[in-house]
């Protein structure tokens, strides 16, 4: 990265003129306005949040209330929020991540080399699609179409905790469960893409030799092209289940409240941090029941932030190598 | 004759490696239906989708009204208004940020690949990956308790913009890096060996190269902001009548007329939300189609 020759703008030793030095220092600004951004976000968030988490009457990390109502006696903790969260976020990444892989795989290794670039756009069309619709589309047409299928799933399967009947009706689809399924279809572009530029840089040198020694299709893949990519597609999957947590209007379009606190069912219902806060968005009129939703913020932006650095260094660490 | 040569060519046995065992011949065959139907499956939501989208939602856009009028004055049972307004408020909105977030974010890639060297650089590089991971919702919130609760400012749709540009500025500092790594090291060299200064060569030389790619890149990036909904539910009130101004009042875009209509259990309810959801998805559609001719007819060319 910092290696000098043959990098644009390396230039160094010409005599210094006005110019370049407002010019830099415009650029440098303008860089170190992002990073201040993030600084602030962080700082911000912080002080609208504390003042609330010492007024709050409950734990803030193992209670499941979440009552702003009354400024003068908060109750909120983020037990169910951060169990909704994980657990819509796991079931969309279980999905979408073999899924990715597959596509991935038939974008650079299977599709005539003229069609590739077409289906890969076809792919990325499902990113284009903003999440709203997504939400209309979950609620209103895959959720009935999924029921049965979750009807049979807990039936079935019911005496494992993660199937068993959850604390809102099966039928109305709002469950986490059909969260999940529409999450992973918006992840599906994510990690597809990721994943599809790693791939695509295998050494050829590698992918020839498998060959010349009589390997089949599969087998050049599984010992050349999957080694090679393995810690890109990880990050990618990483990005994806950062983005999956933030997930805000699909969520809260497509999950069911529910009056009773959370199990570790896919049948839940209930709200995830993104869903809860823009849930509350139209009652921010005090200041510390607002610091409430402020303080699920923070902890929502502290775990997509450790997520993403996580994707980062995973990805780094590859560039390096 | 040639038949006797032919024989005496043949070798004794015949080459080991030909046949491969069934086994692995299976195994090659189920990956390749295994990673055929993966990408199959991808396609199963998006045609599902489009087609529930355009079914539920064309009648809509098939009145001028809904083109040329607002909500005004209109009953939520009536199949009557339109979402100009609403159309109005996205574009504006994205307008908006567009003009605070493109100067930063290509200046910030300037930065990155003309000046950027040492640690500033690696942060810089590290925040922006950190920033495009931001949710929209913490963007809002932020933007909340800096321009609302700090400066005790009112909700309108320059607050939205604000947020938007949060989630903007990512996407833009990426493609422009990535264009201007693309200009040839040629240029740069040719252009200071006349003597021409760093910054004027960047300003005359380096960014109208990549201008293609560039407006490439924003157009994409608006084309993404345009359909969030978090900012729009946290920052600016829905209205049903037209608003031009960006400092005051509430104004609604497609993704907040969608939200606030789904609440309106009458059918022209919902023809109005599947109408708007198509408004919008041809919006973003439009944006990615012009930003795909530009990057086209435009490209740098690479030897």
């Amino acid at each position: 990265m910092t290696s000098d020759s043959g990098q644009p703008g390396a230039r160094t030793a010409a005599p210094r003129r006005p110019g370049d030095t407002i010019f830099r220092t415009l650029t440098t600004g303008a860089g170190l306005a992002i990073v201040i951004a993030i600084a602030l976000i962080g700082i911000f968030l912080l002080i609208k949040a504390v003042p609330s988490l010492l007024a709050d009457k409950a734990n803030f990390l193992f209670s499941a209330d979440f009552i702003t109502t009354d400024a003068n006696n908060l109750m909120f903790g983020i037990r169910d929020l951060l169990i909704v969260t994980v657990l819509s976020s796991l079931v969309a990444l279980v999905i979408a991540m073999p899924v990715s892989l597959g596509i991935a795989l038939f974008l650079t290794q299977y599709a005539p080399a003229r069609l590739s670039r077409p289906f890969a756009y076809l792919v990325d069309l499902l990113a284009a699609v903003p999440s709203i619709v997504y939400g209309l589309w979950g609620i209103l047409v895959l959720g009935p179409a999924l029921e049965p299928f979750e009807t049979w799933l807990n039936h079935v399967f019911g005496w494992f905790p993660l199937f068993a009947t959850g604390n809102i009706p099966l039928a109305g689809a709002g469950t986490i469960f059909t969260v999940g399924v529409v999450l992973a279809v918006m992840l599906l572009p994510i990690i597809t893409s990721v994943t599809r530029e790693v791939f695509r840089q295998t050494p050829v040198m590698q992918i020839e030799g498998a060959l010349a020694l009589g390997a089949t299709k599969w087998e050049v893949i599984r010992t050349t092209v999957l080694p090679f990519g393995r810690s890109g597609y990880i990050a990618a999957s990483m990005l994806g289940l950062g983005r999956a947590l933030g997930e805000t209007v699909a969520v809260l379009l497509i999950l069911h409240a529910s009056p009773k606190s959370s199990g570790f069912s896919l049948f839940d219902g209930g709200y995830t941090f993104a869903s809860k806060i823009a849930s509350a968005a139209s009652e921010f009129n005090q200041a510390l029941s607002t610091g409430a939703y402020i303080a699920a913020g923070l902890v929502l932006f502290i775990l997509t932030f450790v997520v993403n650095a996580v994707a980062r260094s995973i990805a780094r660490g590859k560039a390096a190598a | 004759m040639t038949t006797t040569a032919s024989t005496l060519d043949r070798p004794a046995t015949p080459p080991a490696f030909q046949a491969i065992s069934g086994s692995r011949k299976a195994k090659n065959i189920l990956a390749t239906v295994l990673v055929t139907a993966a990408f199959l499956v991808a396609l199963v939501p998006l045609v599902w989708l489009l087609v529930t989208v355009i079914a539920r939602g064309y009648s809509a856009l098939l009145s001028s009204d809904w083109w040329t009028h607002s909500l005004k004055g209109v009953l939520p049972k009536e199949f009557a208004g339109g979402a100009y307004h609403a159309i109005i408020g996205t574009l504006l909105q994205t307008l908006v940020c567009a003009v605070i977030a493109v100067p930063i974010g290509v200046l910030a890639a300037v930065y990155l690949v003309e000046y950027g060297r040492g640690r500033l650089a690696r942060v810089t590089t590290f925040m922006v990956d950190i920033l495009s991971g931001v949710p929209s919702i913490v963007a809002a919130l932020f933007i909340y308790a800096l321009w609302i609760s700090t400066l005790g400012l009112d909700q309108s749709a320059i607050a939205v913009s604000l947020a938007l540009v949060l989630l903007m500025l990512p996407v833009v500092v990426r493609s422009t890096e990535e264009m201007l790594r693309l200009v040839p090291q040629e240029l740069r060299e040719a252009s200071y060996a006349l003597g021409v200064p760093k910054w004027k060569t960047i300003v005359r030389i380096v960014l109208p190269t990549a201008l293609s790619g560039v407006v490439t890149g924003v157009m994409l990036a608006m084309a993404r902001v345009m359909g969030e909904t978090a900012p729009v539910l946290v920052l600016v009130g829905y209205s049903k009548s037209i608003n031009f101004n960006i400092f005051d009042g509430n104004m609604t875009s497609l993704p907040l007329l969608i939200y606030n209509e789904l609440n309106n259990p009458n059918p022209a309810g919902q023809l109005r939300v599947w109408g708007a959801a198509l408004t919008l998805i041809i919006l973003i559609m439009l944006f990615n189609l012009v930003a795909a001719l530009v990057s086209r007819f435009s490209a740098i060319k690479t030897k």
